[in-house]
């Protein structure tokens, strides 16, 4: 399982990084933006793309457009870990095909229920 | 606005205008019309005169309200180039924040990554002399398991002392990283005291420009629309005052309420 995480602050990579670790999963990439990431997705076999919204340069919610637009990427499960908490960015991630939207601060306990809902629907 | 914002100047002159007008239908009355034509030129005057001491007024008050911005600026250049000014000062001190937060940041995880395995290990240890302490118990060790028993014990505490130990120091340094709190705390104080100011100075500014509409009669009628704010799809980060706004979500139960609605 080979993961990119998506996030302009280090910090929060990190924490991301570490708690993907503890769940098992310990190959993971980064990605400062949307823009330094599509490139990533497109050349790399990343199974999970876990991505904030906002960034400089390209957005998360671009970036998930993008991938979603990528015959080769559109199928790709994105977890969006973000503090945007605007209904209606939650409603535009939705009809954008996020599988799932986690909103900062969050706790490992979270984001794990999400991660092992994303993967149930994806292998069932 | 135009009534609510009259000065003594103002008063003065439409005391002055009333005055006259009265007069100026009497003597018109009388068909006095040297007389009628000398207070109309006094009226000119009155006005005239008006019109220069509000305009010396409101350029004395801009001229005060923008030397509050504090900018020394040079605006010869175009772009003017600014020298110095409490906004870029602002923006030192907000990057200043940044910095200093990412390392406390950085060096406490640094600091948990490094002394993490060392409690897992002790806790690991722990638990396998547990069970070996219960065999012990029950009688089912052999003299050769117990005296290695014993070693693993001498091992442990030893094991036990210098890992407490290193723990304990990483736990304390882990608090002192916190004091990036109080630094920080300060560098964002000032930038809020200066936005509360340029704010106020700003609300000058609009009042200034609101007598000059008065003054030269431009009023203009139409109040523009208050800034309403669209969400961008650049994001915005945190909302704030989430618990009094119907628009955002107040936890991530509330994500997942919204998303099972949409059929998630």
């Amino acid at each position: 399982m080979k993961i990119l995480i998506v996030d302009d602050f280090s910090t929060m990579r990190r924490i991301i990084k570490n708690l993907l670790r503890d769940l098992g999963f310990t190959n993971t990439q980064e990605a400062d933006d949307g823009s330094t990431a599509l490139p990533m997705l497109r050349s790399g076999d990343f199974d999970f793309l876990v991505t904030d919204w906002n960034m400089p340069g390209m957005t998360g919610i671009d970036l998930l457009k993008e991938v979603r637009a990528d015959a080769k990427l559109a199928s790709l499960p994105v977890l969006m870990v973000t503090a945007e908490a605007k209904r209606d960015q939650i409603i535009e991630a939705a009809q954008a095909g996020v599988n799932g939207y986690v909103v900062k601060p969050f706790t490992a306990q979270v984001l794990k229920e999400k991660i092992d809902k994303i993967f149930e629907r994806v292998n069932g | 606005m135009a009534n609510a914002s009259l000065r003594p100047d103002d008063e003065q002159f439409i005391a002055k205008l009333e005055d006259s007008a009265k007069q100026l239908v009497d003597v018109l009355q009388n068909q006095e019309y040297k007389t009628a034509s000398k207070i109309i030129h006094e009226l000119i005057e009155a006005r005239d005169k008006h019109i220069f001491n509000s305009v010396g007024q409101l350029t004395r008050a801009l001229h005060t309200a923008i030397v509050n911005f504090n900018v020394d600026a040079d605006v010869s250049t175009n772009p003017p180039e600014i020298k110095n000014s409490e906004i870029s000062d602002a923006s030192d001190r907000l990057h200043y924040v940044l910095s200093l937060t990412q390392a406390a940041a950085d060096k406490t995880m640094d600091k948990v990554e490094a002394v993490a395995p060392i409690a897992m290990n002790l806790g690991q240890e722990a638990q396998r002399l547990q069970d070996e302490w219960s065999k012990l118990k029950r009688r089912e060790m052999t003299k050769e398991q117990f005296k290695a028993l014993v070693l693993r014990i001498d091992e442990f505490l030893e094991q036990m002392g210098d890992g407490t130990t290193q723990l304990n120091k990483s736990l304390q340094d882990i608090i002192l990283e916190q004091g990036f709190q109080d630094l920080t705390g300060q560098a964002l104080k000032k930038v809020i005291e200066l936005v509360t100011d340029v704010e106020r100075e700003l609300v000058d500014l609009m009042r200034i420009a609101g007598q000059v509409e008065v003054v030269t009669g431009l009023a203009n009628e139409d109040t523009p629309e208050g800034a309403k704010r669209e969400y961008s799809s650049q994001g915005e980060g945190p909302a704030m005052h989430a618990d009094k706004r119907d628009d955002v979500v107040s936890g991530q139960d509330d994500v997942d309420d919204l998303l099972s609605s949409l059929g998630f």
